[in-house]
């Protein structure tokens, strides 16, 4: 599903090239739930950007689902991120004048889905993340762990066939955080695939799979048991 | 559609700054309309006022004003306009009748009141040619021109002057040492640019011209078939007289639509003249949302760099805060028509007799500008929008 060969991605800050990846090779099978992990400044949310095609890489090859996706324009691009890929932040980003349904409706206004249609929509992705009672709720009005449930319903309205999340759990006390996550690991059972940047070693221990970065390069993989228990995930 | 709800919502949500900023475009647009309604106003004025004699009319005066200004300035004899020219003219292709006008001012006396009014000297084709209509007795008699009968048709504000309600028909009048007798009233027709022309009366061409010792006339009216001959019933005319006087054009050809055309011209440049220096205020109305939607922009690189997430292209973007700024401006539009026909109505009440006119055509381009302005406003920040980076613009929260 997702093939990334020997891919980089340089930065020019100021006058200095930053190399966030270099040559970076990675396969994710459809369905998988894969945990990016790494130190800061190791590449990870550029990996996770360059696979929800906000990015580009400045070399290497990456197909989703067979397509060259690093030779599409950036209105193919756009199309991918509608129609395939749903983002999850760690600070939700969800539009503060917007109740959740609204927020949750967004992509589908981009979509060009019918009002009728969308409203039904957001009401069933709203009840599947446990939200069915907070539709009317504007964020403000939200906790931590609801909005990012509301960010979670908004990133899979479209039904994507990938979910990225970029810390998801970041700002949430661990009860949050498991609720989210619990949020997260069903809907990879029902056939979601799911890639998690995380530095929090109890989330990358439900993944199949942990993607070790060092140096904008794979430093290691594991798989999430072999994660030792707790704390130095970093 | 969909996008333009959102665009609503954003605005919404910045209630006072959306408000304060819309007041630029509404005061820009209740200027530019307010004034050319004025504009407007004057020129339907005034053009009623020069229409009330028809416009298959066309006048001849002595001299060429067109050149020089000044007759005869180049010497040799200037000719002037003569009874016999306005018989002449009655024989031109296209003509229907003929006033020869001749003028004098006199005090007009019968038994103890009197008044100064003008005297015209006209034919009795006159109430047809300027559209008058006699409402008492008849108009001047027809006849021989050169004869000039001692009689008169008051204008309905002397005849008031000097017989109150009493029946004038059959009584005598003095006027420059004659004794006319009054066969006739004419109908009020009231003003004209603020002048009463009813308060005056009509004598035989050839009485006038012997009562003010005259040998001229100072006008020629020809009252044509059909407003379309206008161009060649000039031209006829101007070759018969040219012909009559010696081959010299000392006479100058004035058809009603001409003279409506230049003046309807002149009215167009000043009403322009006026909405466009009203545009200015529209102007800094919309430099004023251009800052705001700037700003705007700014504040919401986050939600900017999300909706691109999410699966908003460039364009949608564009369009996002376009319709924001055309939404804007348009409400602003509306409140400044909605303030614009208030107070042209309010100007209408308080100012009697000031020309206020709101043609449809205008409210309905009001409208349209205002949206355009908004768009024209919105050019700049949405594409600013429209050009962030995703990633960067996501980075920005």
């Amino acid at each position: 599903m997702i093939r990334l060969e020997a891919i980089s991605r340089t930065f020019v800050v100021g006058t200095e090239p930053v190399h966030a990846l270099r040559g970076l090779s990675e396969h994710v099978r459809p369905g998988e739930y894969v945990a990016i992990m790494g130190p800061s400044g190791s590449g990870k949310s550029t990996l996770l950007h360059i696979i929800g095609c906000l990015d580009r890489p400045t070399a290497g090859v990456y197909r989703l689902d067979g397509e060259t996706v690093s030779e599409l324009d950036e209105t193919a691009l756009t199309a991918i991120r509608r129609e395939k890929i749903g983002f999850v932040f760690q600070s939700y980003h969800l539009v503060g004048r917007l109740d959740a349904a609204g927020n949750v409706e967004l992509p589908m206004v981009f979509a060009g889905v019918p009002r009728g249609e969308r409203r039904s929509r957001a009401a069933a992705a709203l009840e599947g993340v446990g939200m069915a009672g907070r539709t009317r709720h504007r964020p403000h009005q939200l906790s931590g762990g609801e909005r990012q449930r509301v960010a979670i319903a908004r990133a899979t309205v479209m039904r994507p066939a990938i979910l990225l999340a970029d810390e998801p759990t970041g700002n949430l006390d661990s009860a949050a955080g498991q609720q989210v996550m619990a949020v997260l690991r069903r809907m990879n059972a029902e056939g979601l695939t799911l890639v998690v940047v995380t530095h929090d070693p109890d989330v990358a221990r439900e993944a199949e799979r942990v993607v070790v970065l060092k140096d904008g390069r794979v430093g290691r993989r594991l798989t999430g048991s072999e994660l030792p228990a707790s704390g130095s995930g970093k | 559609m969909d996008l333009l709800e959102l665009s609503l919502g954003a605005l919404r949500s910045h209630r006072l700054r959306s408000a304060l900023s819309m007041v630029g475009i509404a005061i820009g647009i209740a200027a530019v309309l307010l004034l050319t309604s004025i504009g407007e106003g004057t020129r339907r004025y005034i053009l009623t006022q020069f229409t009330q004699f028809g416009t298959n009319i066309l006048a001849v005066n002595p001299g060429k004003t067109d050149t020089l200004g000044i007759p005869g300035v180049l010497g040799g004899t200037t000719h002037k306009l003569t009874l016999e020219d306005a018989e002449a003219m009655r024989r031109v292709a296209g003509v229907d009748k003929v006033v020869a006008v001749a003028m004098g001012q006199a005090r007009v006396e019968a038994g103890q009141r009197g008044r100064s009014v003008p005297l015209f000297g006209v034919t009795p084709e006159m109430p047809e040619v300027w559209k008058f209509r006699v409402r008492q007795g008849s108009f001047l008699p027809a006849g021989d021109l050169r004869r000039g009968a001692p009689v008169t048709v008051l204008g309905p504000t002397l005849k008031r002057e000097l017989f109150g309600s009493e029946n004038a028909l059959g009584k005598f009048v003095r006027a420059a040492g004659f004794r006319l007798r009054v066969v006739g009233v004419i109908e009020p027709k009231g003003q004209m640019l603020g002048y009463d022309i009813d308060d005056c009366a009509y004598v035989p061409v050839a009485t006038a011209m012997r009562m003010f010792n005259l040998d001229e006339l100072i006008e020629i009216d020809v009252l044509f078939h059909h407003e379309r001959l206008a161009d060649s019933v000039a031209r006829g005319i101007t070759r018969r007289l040219t012909q009559r006087h010696g081959g010299r054009e000392d006479f100058t050809v004035t058809t009603q639509t001409a003279m409506l055309e230049t003046f309807g011209n002149i009215m167009d440049v000043i009403t322009l003249a006026v909405g466009g220096i009203a545009a200015i205020s529209l102007l800094v109305g919309a430099i004023g949302i251009l800052t705001l939607m700037w700003i705007a922009v700014g504040e919401r690189t986050g939600e900017i760099g999300l909706l691109r997430a999410l699966g908003a292209s460039a364009s949608q973007v564009h369009r996002l805060f376009l319709a924001e700024a055309a939404v804007l401006a348009g409400l602003g539009g509306v409140v400044g028509l909605v303030a614009g026909l208030g107070l042209a109505a309010l100007l209408r009440a308080a100012v009697a007799g000031l020309p206020v006119y709101t043609p449809l055509e205008y409210v309905l381009a009001a409208l349209v500008v205002s949206v355009c302005t908004g768009l024209l406003a919105g050019v700049l920040p949405a594409r600013r929008a429209a050009r962030l980076h995703p990633i960067e613009a996501l980075r920005a929260e």
